[in-house]
């Protein structure tokens, strides 16, 4: 559990968030959270972590046993209609009437905000134009794509223009080409102010968004901090090397005070210690004759601390 | 949320449940329509010109009132255990509950679409009842009222149905084993008066009674039981499954996880 402090612009504040469920399952052992104005916020973890538990929490879909939300200084105890007029909510599961057609799921969600019909169809026009569904607004929910459906659950939660956005796996299931829109969408979003809280499990995504991320393992926070920061544990680096030619056996036995593994015929993976240097490790690969055409990170940067952070913390328990 | 916008709210739940209600006219106006003429005409006119007159009235004249009510009672509860339920089931609750709009306003416009689709087919089986019987009106203030109060009532009841409902199977086992045999016994074919002492008692027991009978006053002007107690139980009932309807949302009770 990381310690919070107060300040006025704080966004979303938790505090020893606790959540038991009937059946004795403690979902949330105390989670606390300091949330920025404009922040982009990402809360990664593996299934069952936490993550939807504490999105629901804060939207008012989950009660909570103990601990306090608040948002925009606003308790969620004390004054919630008000709260949650700063929330919008984009939830895993599509969980609108697939029989409905798509602008007045829009428009009636604008209705239960308070916003008068005629200011509600002008709203839907620009969110479902902004996220592409504005030809479909006249078709059932239910004759949307995956793709669409997850862009009309965006286009719900942001038509009362919310101050805080939760998104929890907007991405998940989505070809790469529409995840990189919503990614420039969430982009512009989050330059023109909104406060974006983010789940996801590709952490691809969290690299690129956000600014500081938080990482959630059987209800507790474990790490948090900015992507920077949290790579600049990882200390070590394993690079790809394609080489030109098939790699010899003896070739390789010459490299062996090098941490190197032979991947296949013409890969290479060089991992580098602390105070190894890539140059090092050059200057003896062109000894052995090695022709390097090609260098490759091994996958995500990140990838690499959550999986150790995960693994460290499950080795622990 | 000030007044204007929590009006707004509880105006798009009824707006939507009453273009829903209007749409699938065939699954929610017409099958009480139907059966409520089959009613009219097999214990009314076939029957009932042979049965002997109740207070003095001809027995389809004396069937109408109870008919009506069962129909509007039916409707009522249906309306809301099935569009909570449904909206439990696919979630889409949750469109409002992370909305603004205070629990009690939720409530409001869920029963209110049950309050309406009472309303529009008690009009709608009165209506029909045209085709066999002359309308008699005793006092309509006493109609209204006994109609939106029960209506109410029932769609109280519904909802907390739907609250408690965990599948399919059980929002369709109160309205079967409960409330079918409790209006059929509630006086709406007989009077309790023509029953024997004790099952003329146990019939005392039966809430619907006192609603069939403040309808049957207000259309005919007679009743087995007095006109105070029947309003009485039918406000007291309201109340009471408002407050537990209130308590187990805010509770979040078969809403929240």
């Amino acid at each position: 559990m990381s310690s919070t402090s107060t300040t006025p612009e704080s966004a979303l504040k938790i505090v020893d968030l606790k959540k038991v469920y009937d059946t004795g399952t403690e979902a949330l052992k105390g989670v606390s959270l300091d949330i920025k104005q404009g922040e982009f916020f990402g809360l990664l973890g593996p299934n069952g972590a936490g993550k939807s538990t504490l999105i629901s929490m804060v939207a008012g879909l989950t009660t909570k046993t103990s601990g306090t939300i608040e948002v925009a200084g606003i308790s969620v105890d004390k004054d919630p209609d008000k709260a949650k007029s700063f929330i919008g909510l984009v939830p895993q599961e599509f969980n609108f009437n697939i029989f409905e057609k798509v602008e007045d799921i829009i428009v009636d969600q604008a209705g239960y905000y308070g916003i008068p019909r005629p200011e509600a169809r002008t709203r839907a026009e620009k969110v479902l134009t902004q996220l592409g569904l504005w030809e479909k607004r006249g078709d059932t929910a239910m004759a949307l794509s995956g793709g669409m459906k997850r862009r009309l659950l965006i286009a719900r939660a942001l038509v009362h223009e919310p101050k805080i956005l939760l998104l929890d796996e907007p991405t998940a299931g989505v070809d790469v080409e529409l995840r990189r829109g919503m990614w420039d969408f969430l982009r512009e979003l989050s330059a023109n102010g909104t406060t974006i809280v983010l789940t996801t499990h590709y952490l691809e995504e969290v690299e690129l968004l956000c600014s500081r991320l938080a990482i959630i393992n059987k209800g507790e926070i474990i790490e948090e901090g900015s992507v920077k920061e949290l790579i600049a544990k990882l200390n070590y680096v394993t690079l790809l090397l394609d080489t030109k030619e098939p790699i010899l056996e003896a070739q390789k036995v010459l490299l062996r005070d090098l941490k190197i593994k032979k991947v296949d015929e013409t890969t290479l993976e060089l991992t580098l210690n602390p105070g190894e240097t890539v140059n090092d490790a050059f200057r003896k690969i062109s000894a052995t004759g090695i022709q390097v055409s090609n260098i490759r990170n091994s996958g995500s940067r990140l990838e690499e601390v959550f999986v150790n952070i995960i693994e460290k913390d499950s080795n622990h328990a | 949320m000030n007044r204007s916008p929590i009006l707004i709210g509880y105006y798009t739940m009824v707006r939507k449940d009453f273009i829903r209600i209007v749409r699938i006219w065939s699954q929610t106006l017409l099958p009480p329509v139907i059966t409520t003429a089959l009613y009219f005409a097999i214990f009314g006119t076939f029957i009932g010109s042979q049965v002997k007159a109740i207070n003095g009235l001809s027995y389809i004249s004396f069937i109408v009132p109870g008919i009506v009510m069962m129909s509007l009672i039916t409707s009522a509860y249906m309306n809301t255990v099935s569009t909570f339920y449904f909206a439990k089931w696919q979630r889409t609750i949750d469109e409002q509950l992370v909305s603004p709009m205070p629990m009690w306003t939720i409530i409001a416009g869920f029963v209110t679409g049950g309050v309406m689709r009472g309303m529009i087919v008690g009009v709608l089986v009165v209506a029909t009842s045209l085709f066999f019987t002359h309308l008699v009106i005793f006092n309509a203030l006493i109609i209204f009222c006994a109609a939106i109060l029960t209506s109410l009532l029932f769609s109280f009841a519904g909802l907390v149905n739907g609250i408690f409902a965990k599948s399919f199977d059980a929002i369709s086992i109160v309205p079967t084993f409960v409330l079918t045999p409790l209006t059929y016994l509630g006086g709406v074919f007989y009077s309790v008066n023509q029953l024997p002492p004790f099952f003329r008692t146990l019939s005392l027991g039966n809430p619907i009674l006192y609603m069939v009978n403040a309808f049957r006053y207000g259309f005919l002007g007679v009743t087995d039981v007095s006109i105070a107690v029947c309003f009485a139980v039918m406000g007291g009932l309201t109340v009471f499954f408002f407050l537990l309807t209130l308590f187990l949302f805010i509770r979040g009770a078969g809403l929240k996880r």
